[in-house]
């Protein structure tokens, strides 16, 4: 290789010019810290920033955000800054697969996570298995724990949707009543409600009167209402998506000022939502379930108020930018909890690249004490290595004002079930 | 002669991209391969045959839950059901043809979209079979495919490659028969070709069940090659996709579909990179491809250069 050196007594512009950009990476290159030098750590998100799932989508993000700045000014991840790399994926599970895939093999990233819609998940899961990349849902289905994914696919953020459905039904047969109807989405989310709570109800001596499922291309209701039999004690309501104002404001005309059941509803029909929105006074009175209050409850942990300064929420649940972006303060939080199960993972396995991948599903897997703290604001968990689930505390709150107000919290006893399935025995 | 020189030095040199791409590009290509096997068939009805179908989503999901469910619940082997899946494609588009084709134009459109939303809520409907929106997962010993592993990238995009150069090659057989020339002569003046003795009735179900053989082998691949199936690829975007991929490329020419599919592909892939309104810079795309190429872009190419190219 030839290489020529020019002399002279003026430097030329180019030297110039190469001296002084040289000088400034030096200069910036000072005031980081010291373990920029590390590489970082490339953690893919699967991101829900268009299609039905975009109102999540916003909030998993500033979420994350969130955790991995905290995560960065203490140190990053053994030592290596922690870099979050978005893909949106149009909550479509074709193209999710295909994040996946750009995730890894496009952009390197040592792991995936974010996921929220279950079909999303499903259609994702066999790429990430194929990839052998550890693939971190932030979903709450049932599907990672009834054993239909992978190895490679973890839930270690929140509670899946059969044991926060479990947790719900002593307190319901307890408190609001043992004769139950069903409104629920004639989809997925809708069948876990079903079929879980159905048979939660029953073991606490209730039963459901009748199940009403209602096709995801209706935008009226009323014509379903008279199906409610009429000693009814109390309506289970998941209605998710734009038709869930229309819904509680046809059931309050249906009812009208008369005798009324009492309505027991899960928040992802208001995630997102202002419960003082017009057209939801109907629902004053009733109850809902929430895995994190979004009402700051009086009685909050400690870490509550650094955890809601970190993402931007107010005391209501709300952008601290903008009172009317209501956060979907139930789900969001996985996202956080999930980058600090990944932290702990890494540390613990002595994670060095993506051939350690294997070692951290299974250090992962070691994992089961997830105790409350700044990493974990929603409550503690436990992680079960076997099913790849982990299992938290749930609340149920009242609508009071307009505002939610939370009146119980379960117990994560209350929320367990049998194994389906052992991850641990299958192969890599 | 020309024209099978040129199709084959095609699919050889898809061949060697094949072998050459980096891993993501790789195995988009087996995707888009996939989606132009769909297309390929959805361009014999609409861009050959004049047929406007928009319920080709429901021909697409019958070969994917045609191979998907056996392959699931019974542990029928992947080859099998690849055969079932062409077979439910092109029964299901013969039984829909069958009703449908009693009407034309603006009627068949909406009939043939009336029959996918049913079968798109059928799908929903027995979600304790189909998995519903959620869908099902195919396990890796399902995926099988005559000895070869569709969860490994090199097997997958060789039986995707194969299945591509299969619906290519059938398809441009057929266009270059003289049946090929009846389908042209439906599309260009259906009483015209009545009155020299052919029935578009039986012309055109012939041609719809032609088009559900590859919209089913299509909807079966893509289960078997990417290991699932859920109902949203019954939903009706999964009828206009092949369309658009048929206008993108160039709808009436054989080699258009797979030009619209990569050209579709990329352009969301890119574009979602850059903005969260990816979906607009596609339908600026379209408009303007409307607007400078109303033939597409392989139309284009036939138009200026390529006089010869069917």
């Amino acid at each position: 290789m030839i290489t020529t050196k020019k002399t002279g007594l003026a430097p030329s512009r180019r030297s110039v010019l190469m001296g002084a950009g040289a000088g400034l990476l030096a200069g910036a290159g000072l005031i980081r810290p010291v373990w920029a030098q590390a590489a970082p750590l490339k953690l893919g998100f699967q991101l829900h920033a268009t299609g039905i799932g975009a109102g999540y989508g916003r909030w998993y993000q500033r979420t994350a955000d969130a955790a991995v700045k905290l995560i960065n000014e203490g140190g990053g991840i053994a030592g290596r800054p922690v870099e979050l790399v978005y893909e949106d994926d149009g909550t479509d599970p074709k193209r999710g697969a295909e994040v996946v895939d750009k995730l890894v093999s496009q952009h390197g990233c040592d792991l995936v996570l974010g996921t929220l819609f279950s079909h999303v998940v499903m259609g994702s899961a066999p790429r990430a298995g194929e990839l052998k990349v550890p693939y971190l849902v932030c979903s709450e289905g049932y599907h990672v724990a009834s054993g239909a994914l992978n190895r490679w696919t973890l839930q270690p953020g929140i509670t899946d949707v059969r044991s926060q459905i479990s947790s719900m039904a002593p307190w319901v047969a307890g408190n609001i009543g043992k004769k139950v109807t069903m409104v629920y989405p004639d989809y997925a989310f809708g069948y876990d409600h079903r079929d879980f709570f159905t048979a939660a109800i029953q073991a606490q001596g209730g039963e459901v009167l009748a199940q009403i499922a209602i096709p995801p291309t209706e935008t009226s209701f009323t014509r379903y209402f008279p199906q409610i039999p009429p000693e009814t004690e109390v309506i289970y309501h998941v209605m998710v998506g734009p038709g869930v104002l229309t819904f509680v404001k046809e059931l309050g005309e249906f009812y009208g000022t008369g005798a009324k059941p009492q309505l027991f509803g899960f928040i992802d029909s208001l995630e997102a939502v202002d419960t003082a929105t017009p057209g939801l006074e109907f629902l004053e009175g009733s109850h809902f379930w929430e895995a994190h209050p979004r009402v700051k409850p009086a009685d909050a942990g400690e870490h509550e108020a650094a955890y809601r300064a970190a993402v931007g929420v107010d005391d209501n649940g709300a952008s601290t930018g903008d009172a009317a972006d209501v956060a979907t303060y139930s789900h969001m939080f996985s996202t956080w909890e999930t980058l600090f199960f990944i932290k702990q993972a890494i540390e613990a396995a002595g994670y060095t690249g993506p051939a350690d991948r294997q070692k951290l599903v299974e250090a992962m897997e070691a994992i089961s004490d997830l105790p409350y703290g700044i990493e974990r604001p929603q409550g503690a968990k436990t992680f079960n290595g076997k099913t790849h689930q982990a299992f938290g505390v749930q609340n149920i709150s009242k609508i009071e004002g307009g505002k939610l107000v939370k009146v119980h919290t379960t117990t994560i006893e209350e929320g367990l079930y049998p194994d389906a399935v052992d991850y641990t025995t299958m192969a890599f | 002669m020309k024209v099978w020189l040129f199709h084959l030095a095609v699919l050889v040199a898809l061949a060697v991209l094949a072998l050459i791409l980096p891993a993501y590009h790789a195995n988009n290509l087996a995707r888009i391969l996939m989606l132009a096997v769909f297309a390929t068939g959805y361009n014999l009805a609409f861009g050959y045959t004049g047929m406007l179908s928009l319920g080709h989503a429901l021909f697409f999901a019958a070969g994917m839950y045609g191979a998907a469910l056996p392959v699931s619940l019974w542990g029928l082997g992947a080859l099998p059901g690849l055969a079932l899946g062409l077979l439910a494609g092109g029964a299901v588009a013969a039984a829909v043809g069958l009703l449908a084709l009693r009407t034309a134009g603006v009627s068949f459109m909406i009939v043939t979209l009336m029959f996918a939303q049913a079968g798109y809520l059928t799908v929903i409907y027995f979600n304790q079979t189909t998995g519903g929106d959620q869908g099902i997962v195919l396990s890796g010993a399902g995926r099988m495919l005559a000895g070869l592993d569709m969860t490994q990238d090199g097997p997958r995009l060789m039986v995707a490659l194969g299945l591509y150069a299969a619906g290519l090659l059938a398809a441009l057989a057929l266009v270059q028969s003289r049946f090929g020339r009846v389908m042209l002569a439906m599309r260009e003046n259906e009483e015209r070709s009545r009155m020299l003795g052919y029935d578009p009735f039986r012309v055109k179900l012939a041609v719809l069940a032609i088009s559900g053989l590859y919209a089913g082998v299509a909807g079966a691949g893509y289960a078997l090659l990417f290991g699932y199936a859920g109902a949203g690829f019954a939903g009706v975007q999964y009828s206009i996709l092949p369309m658009l991929y048929s206008l993108m490329g160039g709808a009436g020419t054989v080699l258009g579909p797979l030009i619209g599919a990569g050209a579709m592909f990329y352009l969301i892939d890119i574009a979602s990179g850059l903005t969260t309104a990816y979906l607009m810079g596609v339908g600026i795309a379209l408009v303007v491809l409307v607007l400078f190429a109303p033939r597409g872009i392989l139309g284009w190419v036939r138009e200026r250069v390529l006089p010869w190219l069917p």
